[in-house]
């Protein structure tokens, strides 16, 4: 590595997401693993930038964990990370690699989305800590997020431990100044260790491990009263306030003046520390995001609160307007009074603009057809949820990565048959609806399942080559990795057969009677059957073809086009006060979904005299 | 040097607007002018025509990236309906400065809602201190509409202590290497619309 001689520190404005790579880069990680998820997804993107790091896009949050723990094992330094429903998702590897300790550094990042921004629930992923007992870190902000990543390596190795680096969208997501430092060379890795009573985790080996992890917790709480990272702030001493991660930020705003506890390491807790800031101040408050973590931690050691979650609310995010009012309505003296200040009215009946199927995107000929068979369609994770909102409505449940081929398959083993002679009810027929990517996270041994067990479900893989709704990135089935080698393909209709199913169909979505026609068939055989739905994102590989416009003589207003629930469609009333749909050019991708809707064929694609591409 | 108390600037828009980019700028304009800079948005749903917000802060030292309601010093609106939306997170004697661009949300198209009738009349209504600009059009006539974000900062420059300078070189190191000169050009039409006073604003 050349070392390179600067004069002038140099700073930078990262995202936390950024400073995590930059942190674990200058750390020496060896190997990075992820699957993509908001708000955690740039962090290995930022990652991929680095020379040599291995970066990768694991399947699933679980491979990505084992990827690490085995890169760690060997004595490489390993960044895994993930959202927070993602650990949910590692978690069986997580909670064993407590057990195996770390040979060479190991860091889970756990990027948590309190306020539910792009989440289906908002987990404090900070019980995971005290559930695996492994140290946790939370920074405040980008510039922690760096530091912390650098601090987090050598904590790992010297408590022979992984460890649990939580962010929230906030910090992932905020952009703050950071310092720039030298990154320390990896030490090589050339011997694979043998030490099956520490790396192989069956009972009698476990047994041996668990006390060593229990006096890792005492040992790290030890060490937690001189960590550098929880530091006291002494001012009015008449209000102490203990806090960690973004909130800290607020906090400070919501009472510039008061004394501070912030936390940075917030498992094991400090309880010396903690202690002596409360004797030190008249009364104690504890503010934090989501669940009491802290709170009940510091009550259980016997040290008395003021105030705590009943002031800050268990849902959502805070703000440093929610806890100056929170604060305030306590009595807590020396409140910032312009967040305090009554807000204007908000303006009333205003649209919502909510998200929604980009123009031209692949997914929504295949709903409008699923919205016109009343289907009940178990649902999954990705852009295709969004078929549950209007004018579709057409998705009807969604729980989890991987969920939507396995939740068919019980609702449909538990549906009694339709009475003898009556016709099969498509509103009462279960059908799974899953993305590729979707489909390589879970989805594929939900399939397995319905095979082996029987089922005789209609399942869709929504295959757009890309992982979508996090923007874009490389899965099994795009043939290209994350650091942009070529590499295998899945062939998903082909290993459809090798599961074993007979049915499987590929099919253009955006040919409306193509689908219905295959959908009805698929339906009517009374056995299992796959259908791929199969066309580019045309948000990723930036597709349009030429426009669609909308002859106003022969638009009769019938808005039968608008079923279709396209951006690039809009409703005005032209100059004889009739009612008319136009077709905006800038917008319109040229997918021609509208147009297959119009009755009276009014839309068309317009295509220049010379034939090329408007 | 006299502290310098902490500007708030919330930015919105819709997906696709190029409101993350420009708020880029802004935060690498104030750093280059040796501020503390905190900036925040969400990201994941922004590229779908979603409504999106972003964050911008500076001053001397700056603890959270989040503006809190009713404290903003200026609101950067970069569609008319998305500017109404947010009034009330500017704090008294804020500058709303909006793009009187309409972009009809989904449930607009789709039939199911109606955009506002008269939106510029409504948003008069709701803050006194406003400025109307069309960005859109600025950008068409600089090159592309797709400068139309820059347009914006240009219009927003004054009400903020940044040197033009600094805006110069940090747009030339923000934008794609062939459309700086669009973009500058976009800038300095939006610039030069700020200082002009208002006139009758038709958001279409």
């Amino acid at each position: 590595m050349t070392k390179k001689v600067e004069t002038q520190e140099a700073v930078e404005i990262l995202s936390g997401n950024e400073a995590i790579a930059r942190g674990a880069w200058e750390a020496g990680v060896k190997l990075a693993a992820a699957y993509p998820g908001t708000p955690s997804t740039e962090i290995l993107e930022a990652m991929a930038g680095y020379e040599g790091v291995y970066c990768e896009w694991s399947p699933n949050e679980k491979v990505a964990m084992e990827v690490g723990i085995g890169a760690s094992m060997a004595g490489g330094r390993a960044l895994v990370c993930m959202k927070h429903v993602g650990l949910n998702v590692a978690a069986d590897p997580f909670f064993s690699s407590s057990y195996v300790g770390s040979e060479a550094g190991l860091v889970v990042v756990s990027s948590d989305d309190p306020g539910m921004h792009s989440s289906q629930d908002e987990q404090d992923n900070r019980n995971y800590a005290r559930f695996t007992r492994v140290p946790l870190l939370e920074p405040s902000d980008s510039g922690e997020a760096k530091e912390f990543m650098i601090a987090a390596y050598e904590l790992s190795e010297r408590f022979d431990t992984p460890v649990l680096f939580r962010t929230t969208t906030r910090t992932s997501h905020s952009k703050s100044l950071v310092k720039l430092g030298e990154r320390n060379a990896p030490r090589p890795v050339t011997e694979l260790k043998r030490d099956i009573t520490k790396y192989l985790m069956m009972p009698a080996n476990a047994t041996i491990r668990h006390p060593l992890v229990e006096q890792r917790v005492l040992d790290l709480a030890e060490y937690a009263e001189d960590c550098p990272f929880n530091r006291v702030e002494m001012g009015d001493t008449r209000v102490g306030i203990v806090t960690s991660g973004a909130i800290y930020g607020y906090a400070r705003e919501a009472v510039p003046d008061a004394s501070f506890l912030k936390l940075g390491l917030t498992f094991p807790l400090p309880k010396k520390l903690i202690a002596d800031f409360r004797a030190k101040v008249d009364k104690l408050y504890v503010v934090e995001e989501s669940d009491p973590f802290l709170e009940e931690a510091i009550r259980l050691m016997g040290i008395q609160i003021d105030g705590g979650k009943e002031l800050n609310t268990l849902l959502g995010e805070l703000n440093a307007r929610s806890v100056a009012e929170s604060l305030a309505k306590a009595g807590v003296p020396g409140v910032n009074p312009d967040l305090l200040a009554e807000l204007g009215p908000v303006p009333r009946d205003l649209p919502s603009r909510p998200p929604t199927f980009c123009p031209g995107c692949s997914h929504r000929g295949l709903f409008v057809v699923l919205k016109k068979l009343r289907l009940f369609v178990s649902g999954d994770i990705g852009c295709y949820t969004m078929g549950s909102l209007p004018p579709y409505n057409a998705v009807h449940c969604s729980t989890c990565m991987g969920a939507s081929i396995s939740m068919a398959h019980g609702m449909a083993k538990v549906l009694d048959p339709p009475a003898e002679g009556a016709k099969p009810d498509l509103r009462q027929t279960p059908i799974g609806i899953i993305g590729d990517s979707t489909f390589f996270h879970s989805g594929i041994t939900s399939l397995m399942d319905v095979v082996y067990n029987g089922g005789k479900t209609l399942n869709i893989i929504v295959d757009n080559s890309t992982t979508a709704m996090t923007g874009g990135q490389e899965n099994p089935g795009t043939g290209k990795t994350l650091l942009g080698e070529p590499s295998a393909t899945v062939d998903i209709p082909a290993l459809c057969a090798a599961l074993g199913i007979k049915r499987v169909t590929t099919i253009d979505p955006y040919d409306l009677e193509e689908t219905e026609r295959v959908l009805r068939e698929e339906l009517a055989s009374g056995e299992l059957s796959v259908v791929i739905a199969k066309a580019p994102c045309v948000l990723q590989y930036k597709i349009r073809k030429p426009v669609f416009v909308i002859d106003a003589e022969a638009c009769i207003g019938c808005k039968r086009c608008l079923q279709a629930g396209c951006g690039a469609l809009n409703l005005y009333d032209d100059a004889n006060g009739d009612r008319k749909v136009e077709i905006n050019p800038v917008d319109c991708a040229g997918c021609g979904v509208c147009s297959q809707l119009c009755k009276e064929g009014a839309i068309t694609r317009s295509v220049p005299a010379e034939g090329k591409v408007s | 040097m006299t502290a310098r108390p902490t500007t708030n600037v919330l930015l919105t828009g819709v997906g696709g607007q190029g409101v993350v980019l420009a708020s880029y700028v802004l935060s690498q304009v104030a750093m280059s002018e040796g501020y503390d800079v905190k900036q925040s948005e969400v990201h994941g749903m922004a590229q779908r025509g979603g409504s999106v917000t972003s964050h911008f802060r500076f001053g001397d030292k700056v603890w959270s990236p989040l503006v809190p309601a009713g404290t903003a010093d200026l609101l950067m609106a970069f569609e008319a309906l998305e500017g109404l939306r947010y009034v009330n997170q500017l704090k008294p004697g804020g500058v709303l400065v909006y793009n009187a661009l309409r972009i009809n949300p989904s449930p607009v198209s789709a039939g199911l809602a109606t955009y506002p009738e008269d939106v510029d009349g409504l948003i008069k209504a709701a803050w006194p201190n406003v400025k109307c600009v069309n960005a859109n059009e600025l950008a068409a006539k600089a090159g592309t509409v797709k400068a139309a974000n820059v347009a914006m900062l240009g219009a927003i420059s004054p009400t903020l202590p940044f040197a033009p300078e600094t805006w110069e070189a940090v747009i030339r190191k923000a934008v794609p290497p062939k459309t700086i000169d669009v973009n500058l050009e976009a800038f300095r039409l939006g610039a030069a619309v700020a200082n002009e006073p208002t006139g009758d604003c038709k958001t279409g």
